[in-house]
């Protein structure tokens, strides 16, 4: 598979020993309008990747404020179709790697086939799909690796040996590594052990390796860049900019100053 | 737990449809009043021994809820139970009663406030707890292994009934009927006679009928998809998104089925259909007043479909119906309908 765009992103920063800062927000909340200017407003403030959620009825991964971020950008009927051609209109801008973060449902019914051929077409990098094991995505990672899609399989602290070696060997453009048991959107809690455990993950995996779930402050973020590849921010910063979208330029901002 | 629970010959509902011999296979006479007890225990054993001490499930009619909540009490357990909101207000009865056995009872305010929604949550719980929390999914749906876990903990039925048709009758019956939620009842009746040729019905909740859209028939109206780890039939749109839901249940209040159903489907070995809620509020009534036994809302729908099928049928056929539950807890509600207030 020839670099993709966020593989490249990442051999980037590791050459000038800086970790990416990867932004989620929710595609649709409250309307694409919307989502374009977030889209701007993260790339100034240096994102480096960003994840785009795909909005979907049973959320299950996601804590309250994603879940309700997804109720918003149903309500204004945007759906996975809908975001694929978002993707290609904002292609035409924006050279930012963007990964949709989707369930698996919207996918099936779309055709596994047809959106890993259209997502790649639009200009997506990558897909995350937390509810689809890598054990359930052979026939995916096939077509996306013949595609150029990383495909970004997810790491619980309760990963043993065996499955980490499963997910690392699924998983191209980077390794998401959950920081603690728990959705999205709940306070960061480190386990004793998390060291330990991310630095085995990070021996396993030929990919660069990020974390997300729970970092919702510049602390935060700042404790994970010193372990991790990356850093994923999201249910704080969709947070932010529901409640405070004016206060939203300086709070990513901080988050990225504390993730160089 | 009270098994096993007696085959029962419903002479005065056989008579009065004038057809098929009926018979109730009688889950409403297990401890707590349904089939659910049969897993809630299985699985409460098994988080004791995986030496897990706390337990978490999902529940629609609430039947669920108690059977886990009776199974932690039993073995010591921490038990939480999430529930809809919409079906904490139609099944009270069993909310309070889940408090007793001390259980924590957390209304899901979510998406449609019903069963899928409380599954969700406690996958969230789940998810968060796993260290020391198991799981105790109350139907043959999820992830792998709970689909086959749970049917194995509810086979107990069919192979209770293969036994005693066969004393009672000397021989095996024509036709297995069963309301289908989840699927739990009706595949733990069916799995003992999957390899024999008795015909076998699972009914599914038509709600206000499959055109009004507000039903629960995901056979009659849905198509395949994937939902909280499993596919199956699903009632999704074009998009994908899971489509809201209606029975007059609460236990068959869900957009998605058992996979194993959807197997039996395709390969034509069970038959699928659905009785409105009109039908299954007939059917309780009729059954009250034949037989003096009140059945839950959920298992009416079965009954319901025996009312279509046993005139139809010569009188030495036999049909087995699986009563999975009194009715109880559905009384308040019938009453609510009927524009009675008990209060
Ligand atoms: C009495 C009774 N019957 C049937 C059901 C439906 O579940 P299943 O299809 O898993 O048997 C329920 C669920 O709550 C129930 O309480």
């Amino acid at each position: 598979m020839k670099q993709t765009r966020i593989s490249k992103t990442f051999s980037r920063l590791k050459a000038s020993g800086k970790k990416a800062f990867i932004p989620y927000i929710m595609a649709g909340d409250p309307d694409i309008g919307r989502t374009r200017q977030y889209i701007s407003l993260l790339e100034e403030c240096g994102a480096d990747i960003i994840e785009l959620g795909v909005p979907f009825s049973d959320p299950l991964a996601d804590g309250p404020t994603i879940q309700m971020a997804a109720e918003r950008a149903v309500a204004a009927g945007v759906t996975l179709r809908k975001v694929i051609s978002f993707v290609r209109e904002v292609r035409t801008q924006t050279e930012i790697p963007l990964i949709l973060m989707t369930y698996y449902n919207p996918v099936f019914k779309y055709g596994e086939e047809k959106f890993v051929s259209d997502a790649v077409d639009a200009g997506v990098d990558g897909v995350i799909i937390p509810d689809l094991p890598p054990d359930e995505a052979g026939r995916l990672i096939k077509l996306s690796r013949a595609a150029g899609l990383d495909t970004i399989f997810l790491i619980a602290p309760t990963s043993n040996d065996k499955r980490i070696k499963k997910v690392a060997s699924a998983s191209s453009g980077f390794l998401y590594y959950v920081s603690m048991t728990g959705i999205t959107g709940t306070k960061l809690t480190l386990e004793a052990s998390f060291l330990d455990h991310i630095n085995k993950v990070k021996q396993a995996s030929k990919a660069p390796v990020a974390v997300g779930f729970g970092v919702s402050t510049p602390d935060d973020a700042r404790t994970i860049a010193g372990v991790a590849d990356g850093v994923i921010v999201g249910s704080a910063i969709v947070k932010k900019l529901h409640e405070d979208p004016e206060g939203a330029r300086d709070f990513i901002k901080h988050l990225r100053e504390a993730v160089a | 737990m009270g098994r096993p629970t007696p085959l029962y010959f419903a002479a005065r509902l056989s008579a009065h449809l004038g057809g098929a011999k009926i018979y109730l296979k009688r889950e409403d006479l297990a401890h707590t009043g349904a089939h659910k007890i049969n897993n809630a225990i299985g699985q409460a054993l098994l988080a004791k021994k995986m030496g897990k001490s706390r337990v978490i499930a999902e529940t629609g009619a609430g039947q669920h809820g108690v059977a886990t909540a009776t199974g932690a009490a039993l073995t010591g357990l921490e038990c939480e139970i999430y529930m809809g909101s919409v079906d904490v207000k139609r099944q009270a009865l069993n909310v309070f009663r889940m408090k007793l056995l001390g259980a924590k009872v957390n209304e899901v305010n979510l998406g449609s406030k019903t069963l899928k929604d409380a599954i969700n949550e406690a996958l969230r719980d789940w998810t968060t707890n796993v260290r020391h929390t198991h799981y105790v999914m109350g139907t043959v749906f999820g992830p792998h292994p709970f689909p086959m876990l749970v049917r194995d903990f509810q086979s107990v039925i069919g192979s209770e009934a293969k036994k005693q048709v066969l004393k009672a009758e000397g021989r095996m019956p024509d036709c297995l009927i069963a309301c289908v939620g989840g699927g739990s009842n009706a595949m733990g009746l069916f799995n003992e006679f999957i390899e024999s040729d008795v015909k076998m019905v699972g009914v599914e909740a038509g709600g206000k009928g499959i055109e009004s859209g507000e039903h629960a028939a995901r056979f009659a109206g849905g198509s395949i998809g994937v939902l909280q780890g499993t596919k199956s039939y699903l009632l999704q749109d074009e998009d994908g998104n899971v489509l809201g839901t209606h029975s007059v249940s609460a236990g068959l209040d869900y957009a998605s089925v058992g996979p194993e159903h959807a197997f039996f489907r395709e390969a034509g070995r069970v038959c699928y259909t659905y009785a409105t809620d009109e039908e299954a509020l007939a059917a309780f009534d009729l059954l009250s007043k034949t037989e003096g036994i009140i059945p839950a809302l959920e298992s009416a729908h079965a009954v319901a479909e025996a009312v279509k099928l046993a005139p139809q049928m010569d009188k030495e056929k036999i049909i087995i119906v699986n009563l999975s539950g009194r009715g109880d807890k559905d009384v308040q509600q019938v009453a609510a309908i009927r524009g009675i207030n008990l209060q």
